[in-house]
């Protein structure tokens, strides 16, 4: 059994944390194994142990039979390691081939050599192809050929055991199926490939084995041909996992968002938003289907106010908002559930409870006169808190000091609590374990059932079949057809998400 | 280890690590750090007129503190409080000597006259900085050599003819009293520190117990988040800096009403201005720590003024250990750690 | 007056004045590409300033001629040590860049007077250099008409020595693999880490760069303007450096457009009144001058649109 890669007992600790606690993983030569858990298990934190980014408290690690001590990436690199991150790791201002030579670069008489490394970095790209041009700027291309780049990086350096960090996450079906192909090439040549995720659909396609994480613990590796889905999925998570969610059929009653002819433009004069047309009636949720990219920020934006529209028109019941300010479009009913948690949701350096205000804080009971009422936030902050679940210390917390799973939570309970007509949740679950997920989406279900109107955006295929009642697909800043989840299929998403076949679908489907 | 003790033990480790290195530079330059230490203590405290001057030191500085402070709170650094000082020490002067009114009317005039232009000088960097994103700190600076060769060229030929300074200001207008010049052997104390502790006590209630402080806050913590609740992230910057500079400008009300009773031509700055951000620093952006800062440093800056006369050492000596304090403090973050290690030794001997 | 005898003026002292600003910002811009935000080029400037003309005032008498091109290499050794501080306090203890560079303006300004007042006996001030770098002709170059009287007589070796640095720092930033390096470190460092470049030590380095450069500015302005150095040698031109670095958008042949462009604003306060169309106006919009182009181009060039995006943030490894 010729291992090329071992890593034993592996121990990775961070204040507060332990990330690794006794993992354990062998890769064989020429296999696709992958490596699977949840977010938050410990999966990248490993891979960077192996990558070098980090060094382990115990344990041990072995390249092709001996102990190595990876201190940093260059050791990893010369072993032959080299990882294609899942947040790429590219410099926007450089081109394709200054990030690919990085560190590394072709030089001739002390000078960067920008011809022979243009030239080198062709030639493999030709050989595994994988298309890039090697004279664009990172900024200018597409997310895909970005990818394309990554992988460049680490065969530019030789690398013979490639590590992907969750690299279909930004991909669309038929995307990720070029990215097989391209795996299967690597195999080809000789490489080995670790896979990290936590899609089981992409286990069983495409790896040999797969090695289960936990809370930061090992479970233990398994043949994917001896396994399934159902299997994998509860030894990632430790219990009975339901795929479905459960919920009755929707009763959807009047129009509540009414959005005609939107246009919105961005600071180049782009038409990101391009005459869309969407509607969402109460009592039923509608998913918005699409790849990252293609104007679902900024036609929440143009709904939240946050974006001046170009031209069009969006009425909530009736009445036209897209004139008012964002605080008056609040007001009118709408809650948003914002889909960077961190950046956008809350105030990190504020406490739980002052963050349980931040649509409320200027009005009565929670202000008079310009001054705060502590005692009415104060108590408003508890109840949420008990109602929805938010586990933490106190109310006089720092947001920041929860997990991602108890701050989305405190943002639904906040944006809820305001009995909004419409609820907006973009990518409501991102970087959530499942018990956080399916929590969340209980409670959009919930509010349907109560007779709002939920818009969902999300780039999880999965989870917009899942939940929502009618799908609308965006493309190029269209909504380009609207499909029925019970009887669509992924394949068919796929293409209408990468703009294909989109009159046609709406028209047969009849919906 | 508490938080509330690790907050307060890092100005005060900080302040001991700057007397420490200033001590290792004077005996590095062969100077006696005793003898400087012991003329810095009789400097302020050896004599009830050098105690009257300390407090009086101390009065511009809580202001320049809280205007630092005030900003840094609410997200941008306020490095323009000396040109909105000069400003407000001009305006106030400018009042008082154009006018002549009842002392119930002219004293508050000229004090709200000098908030007034230190406002109106922070605006322009508060204005920019939302409008055009342009960073504060470079336009901050900038508008403090304007403001020194503007006031300069004011007063030589706007307030007097071709003269250094203008006339004193008359007592409806000033700031000083009988009582107190008489309890601290003619010092220039006056009342302004009532003024300064007001306005540390106001900063503390707008910031802590006003709908406007919370927006204030959040937008200084988080802009993008604070757009998202409805905020107006422009105006509140624009406002944050506003009020900055006000306070800034009432420190110029101090020293023109109070410490000098006129203005005069400068050569460079005065220097308020900068030690208010290592007031605001040492006293961790808040309004008790502040005035207890400002109480050092007034300590400092007038003792100070001994140590040449009676030990001999240059007074720059106490301008580099401000320097020295402001970087400890700066570098918390390694105090901390070492506070955090210290902790944590202590809990595993009690475990034993 | 005619436009050549205006000219005659104007140009070598735009240069002169130009000289040190252009040192200060090919400083400030090592720093800033690299990722760490350099307010105190100010200080780094005085403490230039102050060893150039105390050494020279001591070594006069021993190196003659040389005196001030040696003092200037010893400003260049000072401002590197003296940045050391910044760089320990922005990188290692991860302070607040923007306040370490306060405190390094107020140490070196407290620490220079005070050293001045212990070696010159209490004295404000030191004494005048025998030693300056005087105006000369440039051989050969000054008998090119017309271009040879306006740019290479009555001039300084330091105005083009300062343009040959810049046009040097160029290629080093945007041909070498140092600067590529240099410039990932700013923009993305944990990009650069994952490619094996170490972040610290090659921000340290940036940092000690700009100490040396901001050293030598100041050396160059003591030396050739003031000729002395007082509390008042160094009044904002380390700040006017940092605008001409941002004004010439964090490229070096950019600032030291800029640089000449504020040179020329601040000779014009200077040799203004013997302009004649220029006589009349009150000295102060001249001293003001500078300052409000400053502010001007700073709004109204995209004000910090392309700043190294990782300015300002200090690099921990392991935080995502």
């Amino acid at each position: 059994m010729e291992y090329v890669i071992e890593m034993l007992n592996i121990r990775k600790e961070f204040p507060g944390i332990v990330a690794n606690n006794n993992i354990t993983l062998q890769v064989k030569k020429g296999e696709i194994h992958a490596l699977l858990g949840e977010n938050g298990a410990g999966k990248s934190t490993l891979m960077n142990v192996l990558f070098g980014l980090y060094q382990p408290e115990k344990g041990e690690i072995r390249a092709r039979g001996e102990v190595v001590n990876i201190s940093n990436p260059n050791i990893a690199n010369d072993l032959g390691i080299g990882m294609v991150h899942q947040h790429f790791m590219l410099i926007d201002t450089f081109t394709v081939t200054e990030n690919i030579i990085l560190g590394k670069e072709t030089v001739s008489k002390g000078k960067i050599d920008l011809k022979r490394a243009e030239k080198e970095v062709r030639e493999i790209s030709e050989r595994y192809g994988l298309a890039v041009d090697p004279k664009a700027k990172v900024a200018d291309i597409s997310v895909g050929m970005q990818q394309r780049v990554e992988i460049l990086k680490t065969l530019y350096r030789g690398a013979e055991i490639l590590i992907f960090d969750e690299p279909t996450a930004v991909l669309t079906p038929q995307e990720i199926t070029e990215l097989i192909g391209i795996f299967r090439k690597l195999i080809q040549e000789g490489k080995s490939i670790i896979l990290i995720t936590h899609k089981l659909k992409e286990i069983m396609e495409v790896c040999d084995r797969v090695t289960v994480i936990r809370k930061g613990e090992g479970i233990g590796t398994y043949n994917v041909k001896d396994t399934n889905p159902n299997e994998l999925a509860n030894l990632m998570v430790g219990r009975e996992v339901s795929f479905k969610t459960e919920k009755k059929a929707p009763n959807p009653k009047e129009t509540v968002l009414n959005i005609t002819d939107l246009t919105v433009k961005d600071s180049r004069g782009v038409h990101v938003v391009n005459s869309l047309n969407l509607d969402v009636k109460a009592g039923e949720i509608v998913g918005i289907a699409g790849v990252d990219g293609n104007g679902q920020s900024e036609l929440i934006e143009a709904i939240t106010g946050l974006m001046k529209k170009n031209s069009g028109s969006i009425t909530l019941n009736g009445k036209e908002i897209s004139v008012l300010t964002p605080r008056k479009i609040t007001e009118s009913g709408i809650g948003h559930i914002p889909q960077d948690r961190h950046k956008h949701g809350l105030v990190l350096d504020f406490s739980i409870g002052q963050n349980m205000a931040l649509q409320t804080y200027y009005k009565r009971p929670f202000s008079n006169y310009g001054f705060l009422n502590q005692t009415e936030i104060e108590k408003k902050a508890s109840e949420l808190i008990e109602e929805f679940d938010v586990r933490t210390p106190s109310i006089h917390t720092p947001a920041r000091a929860l997990s991602g799973g108890n701050q989305q939570k405190a943002i639904i309970g906040r944006e809820v609590d305001r009995d909004p007509d419409l609820l907006i949740a973009a990518q409501p679950t991102r970087g959530l374990d499942v018990g956080a997920i399916e929590f969340i989406h209980k409670r959009l279900i919930e509010q349907r059932d109560k007779g709002k109107a939920v818009l969902l955006i999300s780039f999880e295929l999965e989870e917009i079949l899942n939940v929502s009642d009618r799908i609308a697909v965006i493309f190029d800043g269209e909504i380009i057809a609207t499909v029925d989840p019970k009887t669509t299929t992924e394949q068919e998403l796929g293409l209408l998400m990468a703009g294909s076949n989109a009159k046609k679908v709406g028209v047969e489907n009849n919906v | 280890m508490s938080n509330t003790i690790k907050k307060i033990s890092i100005p005060i480790i900080s302040v001991l690590l700057g007397v420490i290195v200033g001590t290792i530079i004077m005996f590095a330059t062969g100077y006696n750090p005793g003898d400087a230490y012991t003329a810095l203590w009789n400097g302020a405290f050896g004599e009830i007129y050098f105690t009257g001057e300390v407090v009086r030191q101390i009065t511009p500085l809580i202001l320049a503190g809280l205007a630092v402070a005030f900003a840094f709170r609410t997200g941008l650094f306020n490095i323009g409080v000396e040109g909105q000082l000069i400003v407000g020490w001009l305006a106030a002067v400018w009042v008082g000597i154009a006018f002549d009114l009842p002392k119930i009317i002219h004293l508050p005039l000229a004090v709200l006259a000098a908030a007034a232009a230190g406002a109106l000088w922070a605006f322009v960097p508060g204005f920019l900085k939302a409008r055009f994103r342009v960073h504060e700190v470079i336009v901050s600076i900038m508008m403090n050599y304007i403001a020194l060769h503007v006031s300069n060229y004011l007063i030589r030929n706007v307030l007097t003819d071709k003269a250094d300074r203008t006339e004193t200001i008359p007592p409806s207008a000033s700031l000083r009293s009988e009582f107190l010049a008489s309890i601290t052997d003619y010092s220039r104390l006056h009342w302004g520190i009532l003024i300064a502790v007001g306005c540390a006590i106001l900063m503390w209630v707008i910031l802590e117990k006003t709908v406007k402080g919370y927006e204030l806050k959040a937008v200084g913590f988080n802009q993008k988040a604070s757009q998202y609740a409805g905020m107006n992230v422009n105006r509140n910057i624009i406002l944050s800096m506003v009020i900055s500079g006000a306070f800034a400008g009432l420190a110029g009300a101090m020293e023109g009403l109070g410490t000098f009773e006129y203005v005069s031509n400068k050569g460079g700055f005065t220097g308020v201005g900068f030690d208010g951000i290592a007031v605001a620093l040492l006293g961790a952006n808040g309004p008790l720590g502040i005035v207890l800062a400002a109480c050092l440093f007034g300590f400092l800056k007038v003792g100070a003024l001994n140590m040449p006369l009676e030990a001999g050492v240059p007074n720059e000596m106490v301008d580099i250990i401000i320097a020295l304090i402001v970087f400890f403090v700066a570098s918390s973050y390694m105090i901390r750690l070492f506070l955090d290690r210290l902790s944590k030794n202590k809990s595993k001997k009690g475990e034993k | 007056m005619g436009l050549m005898d205006v000219l005659l003026i104007v140009i070598p002292s735009s240069l002169l004045f130009a000289a040190p600003l252009i040192f200060t910002a090919l400083g400030g811009n090592f720093s800033e590409r690299a990722g760490v935000v350099n307010i105190g080029l100010e200080g780094l400037m005085v403490m230039g300033a102050f060893s150039s003309i105390v050494f020279n005032l001591t070594f006069a008498d021993s190196l003659g001629a040389w005196t001030p091109w040696i003092s200037l290499l010893v400003a260049m050794v000072v401002g590197a040590v003296f940045s050391i501080l910044h760089a320990v306090a922005s990188i290692t203890f991860r302070a607040d860049q923007t306040v370490s560079g306060v405190a390094i303006n107020l140490l070196a300004a407290g620490l220079a007077m005070f050293l001045v007042k212990l070696i010159y006996d209490g004295k404000g001030q030191t004494g005048t250099i025998r030693y300056s770098f005087k105006k000369i002709d440039i051989p050969v170059l000054k008998d090119i008409p017309v271009i040879g009287d306006l740019f290479f007589s009555n001039t300084y070796w330091t105005s083009y020595l300062a343009i040959i640095v810049a046009i040097i720092a160029w290629y080093v930033m945007y041909k070498t693999p140092f600067g590529l390096r240099l410039r990932s470190v700013g923009e993305h460092p944990m990009a650069a880490d994952t490619m094996g470049i170490n972040v610290t030590k090659m921000r340290y380095i940036a940092v000690i760069l700009s100490g040396a450069f901001g050293g030598i500015g100041g050396g160059v302005f003591a030396q050739s303007i003031t000729n002395d150095f007082t509390h008042a040698t160094i009044s904002g031109q380390g700040f006017m450096a940092l605008a001409a670095l941002i004004f010439g958008k964090w490229n070096p042949l950019g600032a030291m457009g800029a640089a000449i462009f504020f040179g020329f604003a601040q000779s014009l306060s200077i040799v203004g009144s013997s302009l004649p169309f220029l006589e009349n106006i009150p000295n102060v919009y001249l001293l003001i001058a500078p300052y409000v182009l400053t502010i001007i181009a700073l709004t109204g060039f995209i004000g910090r649109a392309d700043a190294p995006k990782a300015s300002g943030v200090p690099y921990i490894k392991g935080s995502r």
